[in-house]
């Protein structure tokens, strides 16, 4: 009962974080490659109901910033209600509608950083949202690379077995020992040096799910195994039923159950994977964000120490893990 | 009974004798260590007389790669080498002017091509061998030895001549130049005197590129520093000591250097050398970043000060890759037909936004820079170079006149047509600089340029530049060792080994560099100041007009120490903190 709650919470908590991050345009108030030069490193902006003289309002506001070493402070002479559904840059709604309206935000020249702002003044918030996309994405499409090759290599193995079993998964255990990390070094190393975010980015993806079909595909090749020994199976080849009918009618549902746990450990496994090459610099560039190179500038004593909010896309990251981990789990877990 | 007592008087008196012949007797033997012996000229320095003993625990980012001051290149081996050497004529480092050191006088002839040195007499290396004239001769040999291959080489011969060194007695060195050089004695700083008696037998075996080296036994390594070492564990640390024999004196009389001994850690990054720093383990921090300076300001907790020295003579710039490719990499040749348009470079520099990187990156502790001249260097700037504020609407114009336009969605098109994207290539481990890329990455897209960042292991980089040329522009930094010109002559002469926008220029590719060339060579060879300043106030110029580098800004030399260090004078020439170690106390 409580292993299905924590189920429950985890599956919504993942469609929320999605529509949330899917959404990331419209609940986002700023581009996110914009640079507000005068504000690095301010800490979320504080939303307040009441005002030096001691009024309530109703619509929350902000006040404006002003730098004075070694801290930001804020000027309350001007308030700056907060707006909702307001005209701001341009953007791709679910990454194909063009639309410019957000769902919140201030009059300039104030700004609103709700999550504060990185080392060039950018709204970490802005960020956060379209950098979970990219991870987010990474992972999705990498596991399902991944799977897709597995699912054929495992079925090529597993079904016509002898010769094509025997190079397939000689083939899957050199995949299983290449080191990934080192491998893409030296595909980054050969490369010209201008590659654009979005090439290097699907570079990345491909790299990584590329390496990573050995072990679906060793596991469907099991399934496939005993499946084609089935009796029902035997029956269907008895009355002429071909490879494909039998594939497609009695073995790939056979494996579903693998496919799918393996797609929710791969998905977060790769998310982190792209989250440690743009920590290290090796993932997406500048200036498109991802939940690691955001949070590479951690690497730096300074921003360590001293600036908290820096911390912010490790919250959604962890909350993803979480909720796929559980899900795989109570997926792997036998139905009693 | 009156007999008895004598006795007793006499044995007092004879007992007290004893013990003040014994205390002169200890006094005598101290003496020799702590003050002059006849004849020996010790050099008297005026700083505050300090008490002697304790240690001193400094961090470094890396561990030397030699222990050899002829081959030594990079700051993190000569930090160390610098220690345990000492040069016939010295910069101190923070009037900026030149003083005696080994050499206790020196006179220049009327034509600026005869220096005669007198040296100290009496001194002793740190193993107790007498110092003399061939010691100098030796040393200099080994310097301008083609075969040796000194980095420093170069510096040793004005208009490509050796300086011939003669010795005239044992503590006199003549000194003949081919031509009269313009900086002048300043040309003695850091060649280090080296002891014939223990070198001159690996430099006759042609070995002398090998000796002293990190595995070396310390007692091998000899010089007229303030130390000596004691014990070097590598990758970890390495400890060095006292030298008994060391030359200069406080105004006590007392022979410097106060502290027993320094230990320098090796700790890997400027993060660690900070946190070390701040957690009371190191004494002193060499050189700390604007966002780690303003961590130690916030934390102070009355153990440590840290000082804002002001610019130093850093400049870091953006370069376009202006050499001859030939049939090398198409792609890149291709782009070079923009880099070599003059009003293109006007225009990205124009649309630099300086006072931001100075705001973001140096967190207002640094300056922006227009020319490679920074305000630290007050001597030799030229102020009326130009500085233009970032200004969009005039690049846009330096753009249209030079050809290029734009698409309906603001990208730049160059004049043949295709869409104006480049590569800046950048030090991965260097964040302030891959802080610039980002922001004139920001900056260009304003002008419709899509850059790419290309963060890259600083050797991978660096043979990019120098090697394969494979680059189209790039982001780095030089710090000069001297507030003379000369320092960086290898930068602006066009066959210079630093040129590094257009390296091995058979002939000076554009009328500009061939002005550089002569202006430079001009001003080597002037000895008055007046004159030489005139020709290096046009080299800005050109520089500036010209833009081979795209000067962005200078970071502030930022230091720390312990509170109760005495005699901590850091200046903004290198090594920024230790270059008086011998003048350094516990309070």
């Amino acid at each position: 009962m409580k292993k299905l709650n924590q189920f429950r919470v985890a599956v919504y908590s993942l469609i929320a974080v999605h529509l949330v991050i899917l959404l990331g345009g419209f609940i986002a108030p700023y581009d996110y490659a914009i640079q507000n030069r005068k504000y690095p490193f301010v800490a979320p902006t504080r939303i307040h109901v009441i005002d030096g003289l001691g009024h309530f309002h109703i619509r929350p506001f902000i006040y404006g910033l002003r730098y004075r070493s070694p801290e930001y402070i804020e000027e309350d002479e001007q308030m700056y209600p907060i707006r909702f559904l307001i005209r701001g840059s341009a953007y791709k709604l679910a990454g194909f509608l063009p639309a410019r309206i957000h769902l919140f935000g201030v009059d300039e020249p104030a700004r609103i950083f709700l999550l504060g702002t990185d080392e060039y003044g950018r709204d970490q918030l802005s960020r956060l949202l379209p950098g979970g996309q990219i991870s987010l994405l990474a992972g999705l499409i990498a596991a399902a690379l991944s799977i897709g090759i597995g699912l054929l290599f495992g079925i090529v193995a597993g079904y016509y077995g002898r010769l094509s079993d025997e190079i397939v998964m000689r083939l899957a255990e050199v995949f299983m020992v290449l080191p990934w990390l080192y491998l893409l070094l030296a595909v980054k190393g050969f490369l010209p040096l201008n590659v654009g975010p979005a090439k290097s980015f699907l570079l990345v993806i491909s790299v990584i799910g590329l390496v990573g079909w050995a072990r679906p595909a060793r596991l469907i090749r099991g399934i496939v195994l005993t499946a084609k020994e089935r009796n029902y199976v035997i029956a269907a080849r008895g009355f002429g039923a071909s490879d494909i009918y039998i594939l497609r009618r009695h073995i790939l549902p056979q494996t579903m159950a693998v496919v799918l746990t393996q797609a929710t450990l791969l998905v977060t496994t790769y998310s982190l994977s792209e989250m440690t090459l743009s920590f290290l610099g090796l993932g997406v560039s500048e200036p498109v964000p991802s939940w690691g190179n955001m949070l590479a500038s951690l690497q730096q004593y300074h921003v360590l120490t001293s600036y908290w909010w820096m911390f912010a896309p490790a919250f959604p990251a962890i909350l993803v893990f979480w909720g796929y981990y559980t899900v795989a789990n109570t997926l792997q877990e036998p139905t009693p | 009974m009156t007999q008895c007592r004598v006795r007793h008087f006499n044995r007092t008196r004879f007992l007290a004798i004893r013990i003040a012949v014994l205390l002169i007797a200890v006094a005598a033997v101290l003496a020799i260590d702590a003050h002059a012996q006849a004849g020996e000229e010790l050099l008297t320095t005026d700083a505050e007389i300090g008490r002697a003993g304790g240690g001193l625990v400094v961090a470094q980012r890396v561990e030397p790669k030699t222990l050899n001051p002829v081959m030594a290149l990079d700051n993190p081996s000569r930090d160390v080498i610098w220690r345990m050497m000492a040069d016939l004529v010295h910069i101190n480092r923070q009037s900026q002017q030149t003083e005696p050191a080994l050499a206790k006088a020196w006179t220049i002839s009327p034509d600026g091509r005869r220096y005669t040195l007198t040296l100290r007499r009496g001194i002793r290396f740190s193993d107790g061998h007498p110092f003399d004239a061939d010691d100098v001769v030796f040393s200099f040999q080994v310097y301008m030895d083609e075969k040796v291959g000194s980095p420093q080489r170069d510096l040793l011969l004005p208009g490509g001549k050796p300086i011939v060194v003669h010795k005239i007695d044992p503590h006199t060195v003549e000194f003949q130049l081919p031509q009269p050089y313009g900086p002048a004695e300043r040309l003695f700083d850091s060649i280090a005197i080296l002891p014939r008696h223990i070198l001159e037998k690996s430099y006759q075996e042609a070995a002398f590129p090998e000796a002293w080296q990190l595995n070396s036994r310390p007692e091998q390594i000899v010089g007229l520093g303030p130390f000596r070492l004691k014990e070097y564990v590598p990758g970890t640390r390495a400890v060095l000591e006292r030298n008994p024999y060391y030359w200069k004196a406080d105004r006590a009389g007392k022979r410097l250097p106060y502290l027993e001994r320094i230990t320098f850690l090796f700790v890997g990054t400027d993060d660690a050398q900070v946190m070390r720093f701040q957690a009371g383990e190191t004494d002193i921090v060499n050189r700390i970043s604007p966002e780690n300076y303003s961590v130690l300001v916030k934390n102070q907790n009355g153990n440590y000060r840290v000082s804002d020295l002001g610019p130093g003579l850093e400049y870091n710039f953006l370069f376009f890759n202006l050499n001859d490719l030939g049939q090398k990499f198409p792609q890149v040749s291709a782009k070079q037909a923009w880099f070599r348009e003059l009003n293109f470079r006007r225009a990205v520099s124009s649309a630099i936004d300086r006072e931001a990187i100075v705001r973001l990156v140096c967190r207002e502790r640094g300056t922006p820079l227009w020319e490679p001249v920074t305000t630290g260097n007050k001597l030799w700037l030229n102020p009326a170079v130009p500085k233009p504020p970032r200004d969009l609407d005039h690049a846009r114009d330096l753009l249209k006149s030079a050809g290029f336009s734009w698409t309906q969605d603001g990208g730049l098109l160059a004049p043949g047509g295709e869409r104006v994207a480049f590569s800046i290539m950048v030090a991965a481990g260097n964040a302030p600089r891959v802080s610039m890329a980002t922001i004139i990455q920001e900056d260009l897209r304003a002008l419709g340029m899509r850059i790419d960042i290309v963060p890259l292991e600083f050797r991978a980089m660096l043979d990019r530049v120098t090697q394969t040329f494979e680059y189209e522009a790039a982001v780095m930094g030089i710090a000069s060792g001297d507030v003379d010109p000369t320092s960086d002559v290898n930068v602006w002469l066009s066959t210079g080994s630093t040129h590094l926008w257009h390296l091995h220029e058979p002939r000076p590719a554009t009328a500009w560099e061939a002005e550089i060339d002569r202006l430079m060579q001009e001003q080597l060879t002037s000895s008055q100041f007046k004159e030489r300043k005139q020709l290096f106030d046009r080299v800005q110029e050109l520089i500036a007009d010209n833009l081979p580098i795209i000067c962005l800004a200078t970071p502030n030399i930022l230091v720390g120490a312990k509170a109760n260090l005495g005699n901590f004078r850091p200046a903004i020439l290198e090594p920024y903190t230790l270059w008086n170690v011998e003048e350094l106390f516990w309070r």
